[in-house]
């Protein structure tokens, strides 16, 4: 696979640790203590790299092609998944995946955006940008959810809806809004994990949630950096300043008090060991869900609801 | 997003607004028609071109007087203010785009709310001013809207909004987002208590506005040839590679497609409004 390219200094050494290895096994020298000497230094500049990183180098990490997706997770953290489809409408979008899972002794119900890997699954899944029916199946999936009194989980992965002609024609606008304020009236708990990109209304979408989650390296962002830069830069190339300038990242969306944690990913990203993430985050579920099993319905569309009304940052001077 | 058309227009509006404001510039050319308007038809016609029908883009307070009672707003929460938390610099600092934006519009913000009367009917009404950087919603727009929102679920009077705005406003970043959720969640406690409301989206009503309380009227009226959507035109253009058909976006498209109940003409506005208001809320009487 491709390296990132501030991963490219790290991924020399290896080769070269992998080059002076064939040589050993070939018998003619002993390289052990060199190969323990570049391991070092390798072990080192992977420490630099991965505590140094940009807003724009974190984005390229959120966007790794082999990133943790909806799919995986749902297999992985849970004890079983059955996907579920269709809108009831109009079609079944794969752009967003959603099933019924169990937990242990608990059953949730699993929705999240699926971007795909390789290029013939990203073209199925229209590169994780949803069109109207697929905000409209999240929906149909929450109020069942709802009716049987399922918590709900949701894992964020997207560029964006999807910015098309059928997609105005269908109301886009509308799918989203209606989630927007239905999702705020549901009586069953909302978990929400942003696993890679959150990319604007169309993260939004599914994310009206109780509790929002950001791996460490994933990113919530208004507009794409690159979007922002093109509009108010009027430069695509300034995507690195802008990156920086929106604060999308998850220590920022934390400070911001907008995401509720940041969960920790394994060393070198989370797309190096999905059972370490799924692990995290399935813990992360337990401990909510233990939570929510002592609140009332009133008590948990309250909490939603006074999360989502908190927002914003303004002077108020009769207020204050 | 949709806020990239109305920046890269941004010069070309700007001029439309300037040939209107000019004391003493009598003649106006119309936008659509290029026909040449004397500026006092114009205004007599509440801002629509008598030629072609196209309707200018107006002014809060131009609405508050071709819709409403006379003198019958009071506005609310007008101390309110926005503030550069993230520091955000582009090619000009937030702050010094707010306050050009004050000086320019005489607004503390991209929307004004309050009570007003419409045929003596009291409504809960919010205006947004696309002219106050694009119609952005920022913190003080998304909690100004809530708060008008929480003042209806109080007085129990309908709700009357009037969107113009080119989306989230990015500047505040993902702030500005969660505005969108914020003013949704408001209107889902507005549902609840089943109080009316009118969502009447003028040009434009693009982005994080139309994906949120814009779209989600118990009625949601056009003005004609509003645009109104969730990417932006040229956004999507080039995405799927291909000219958009005449017309796409616009309030009569959307009526076509299902996702407006009505296109009115603003000289029929206060009419069809008192209207609704009475047949939604018929027991109310006339305070
Ligand atoms: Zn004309």
């Amino acid at each position: 696979m491709k390296p990132l390219d501030f991963e490219k200094p790290l991924d020399e050494l290896y080769a070269k640790i992998d080059e002076l290895r064939r040589l050993s096994a070939e018998g003619q020298v002993d390289l052990s203590d060199e190969i323990a000497s570049i391991e070092k230094r390798a072990e080192k500049l992977r420490n630099e790299v991965f505590s140094n990183l940009t807003p724009h180098q974190i984005l390229q990490i959120a966007r790794h092609p082999n990133r943790p997706d909806t799919f995986g997770l749902s297999m992985l953290v849970f004890d079983d998944f059955v996907e579920l489809h269709g809108d009831r409408q109009f079609r079944d979008d794969p752009s967003i995946v959603g099933g019924i899972a169990q937990l242990g002794t608990h059953r949730v119900m699993v929705i999240g955006h699926q971007k795909g890997h390789d290029t013939k699954e990203k073209i199925y899944r229209n590169f994780g940008m949803p069109h109207p029916e697929g905000y409209r199946k999240a929906l149909r999936l929450m109020h069942m959810a709802e009716k049987f009194n399922m918590p709900i989980v949701t894992f964020i992965d997207t560029p964006g809806a999807y910015p098309g002609k059928e997609a105005e024609e269908r109301g886009q606008s509308e799918a989203i809004a209606r989630n927007l304020r239905e999702m705020s009236g549901l009586s069953v708990p909302v978990i929400t994990f942003v696993i890679g990109e959150g990319g604007s209304g169309g993260a939004l979408g599914i994310a009206v949630s109780n509790r929002i989650y950001m791996l460490e390296y994933a990113v919530y962002s208004v507009i794409s950096p690159e979007g922002c830069a093109s509009i108010l830069f009027r430069d695509a190339d300034q995507a690195n300043y802008a990156a920086e300038k929106l604060k999308i990242t998850a220590g920022d969306i934390s400070n911001l008090g907008i995401g509720d944690g940041v969960l920790k990913e394994p060393l070198g990203g989370a797309h190096n060991d999905w059972p370490h993430v799924s692990e995290t985050i399935r813990s992360k579920i337990n401990e909510d869900l233990k939570r929510y099993e002592t609140m009332s319905p009133e008590e948990v569309f309250q909490e939603r609801y006074d999360k989502f009304r908190s927002f914003g940052k303004f002077e108020d001077p009769v207020k204050a | 997003m949709s806020i990239i058309d109305w920046f890269n227009q941004r010069e070309k509006i700007e001029d439309r607004s300037k040939k209107l404001d000019i004391p003493g510039d009598l003649w106006v050319k119309c936008y659509k028609c290029s026909d040449i308007l004397y500026l006092k038809d114009l205004e007599s016609s509440k801002k629509v071109c008598p030629s072609c029908k196209y309707h200018f883009r107006i002014t809060p307070e131009e609405r508050l007087q071709y819709l409403f009672d006379s003198n019958s707003f009071e506005e609310a929460e007008d101390s309110i203010r926005a503030v550069d938390f993230l520091k955000f610099r582009d090619t000009e600092e937030y702050k010094d785009r707010l306050e050009k934006a004050r000086k320019k519009t005489k607004h503390a913000d991209a929307i004004i709310i309050g009570v007003a009367k419409i045929k003596k009917r009291t409504v809960n009404v919010g205006i947004m001013d696309f002219s106050f950087m694009g119609g952005s919603m920022g913190s003080v727009v998304g909690e100004k809207i809530t708060r008008l929102i929480e003042l209806a679920l109080e007085n129990h009077h309908p709700l009357v909004m009037f969107t113009s705005s080119g989306g989230a406003r990015m500047q505040e970043g993902i702030m500005s987002l969660m505005q969108m959720a914020k003013t949704s969640a408001a209107l889902q406690l507005l549902a609840k208590k089943k109080i009316p409301y009118i969502s009447v989206l003028c040009d434009p009503t693009m982005g994080g506005t139309s994906a949120s309380f814009a779209m989600l009227g118990d009625i949601n009226i056009g003005e004609p040839g509003a645009l109104i959507g969730f990417a932006g035109p040229r956004v999507i253009e080039q995405t799927v590679r291909e000219k958009l058909p005449k017309g796409f976006q616009r309030a009569e498209f959307l009526l076509k497609h299902g996702m407006l109940d009505m296109v009115v003409e603003r000289q029929s506005m206060r009419d069809t409004l008192a209207h609704l208001v009475n047949v939604l809320d018929p027991h109310r009487k006339p305070v």
